[in-house]
């Protein structure tokens, strides 16, 4: 019980609304941009990346001779 | 400094214990006998200090002794007048206790999360006995063979070939892509 008033530091009495709005749609920015980028280059690149090796030299015929001949297909044998 | 006068009677006084001394004490004697923690009896109300309530109607204290009435009626002129010490026994006379001491901490998180697990591993033991004594037996689609087959049907047809699990099979060495 030692603190008397003049020791102790008023506290915000206003503005506190304001001050929180502030701080978040502020923060709220560089957040979002920050994981839309993140999500572009780590996802959606790659990805789409992964798709254009695959169907860049990609033989549709001899896959669909393989699949025959594993024995997968009903009416193609 | 006096401040409120704290009774040296109990070794580890109960937070109501304290309170309840300190309502009944003089306002600046430090050697008034300390009164056993009476509950819910008068002269104190039935409140609890809550953070989302924090300024009931009635008193703390209700009955006060003939010196408290005193400051009662002093605290009807000017405040300025009032001492430090004084202020703080008003204080105390209105509330049960300050922001500071209801929101102190504890130790009880330790105890919930104790219980948590303990029911946690109770919970795994009766599930462990009931999977050997309930349970009905797997289905046939669960058991390992038929899990192999399917596996190799799914590769066959070459199940999500650009990033999923086509992907990672090796079909010239007939294995998994390392």
């Amino acid at each position: 019980m030692s603190e008397r008033a003049i020791d102790l530091m008023k506290p915000q009495m206003q503005g506190l609304l304001a001050k929180h709005l502030r701080f978040h749609i502020v923060g709220a920015f560089p957040a979002s941009l920050g994981v839309a980028a993140f999500c572009k280059f780590a996802v959606a690149k790659p990805r789409k990346k992964a798709y254009v090796d695959f169907y860049r030299n990609y033989d549709s015929m001899g896959d669909f001779e393989e699949m025959k001949k594993a024995g997968i297909f009903q009416n193609a044998k | 400094m006096l401040g409120i006068g704290k009774t040296s009677g109990c070794p580890v006084p109960a937070r109501k214990g304290r309170r309840e001394r300190l309502c009944a004490l003089k306002l600046t004697a430090a050697s008034a006998p300390s009164t056993h923690s009476k509950e819910k009896m008068p002269p104190y109300t039935n409140y609890h200090a809550q953070r989302s309530y924090p300024m009931p109607d009635e008193p703390f204290c209700t009955e006060l002794n003939a010196e408290q009435r005193a400051l009662k009626e002093k605290e009807k002129g000017s405040w300025t007048q009032l001492s430090h010490d004084e202020k703080v026994a008003l204080y105390r006379l209105q509330f049960h206790e300050t922001f500071a001491e209801m929101n102190r901490r504890s130790n009880e998180w330790k105890t919930v999360m104790g219980c948590v697990f303990f029911f946690f591993g109770f919970t795994a033991l009766m599930i462990w006995w009931q999977r050997i004594y309930v349970f009905p037996q797997k289905p046939i689609t669960l058991t390992d063979e038929w899990k192999a087959q399917q596996l190799q049907r799914i590769l066959d047809m070459k199940g999500n070939p650009v990033q999923g699990l086509a992907s990672r099979w090796d079909y010239e060495k007939k294995e998994w892509k390392k």
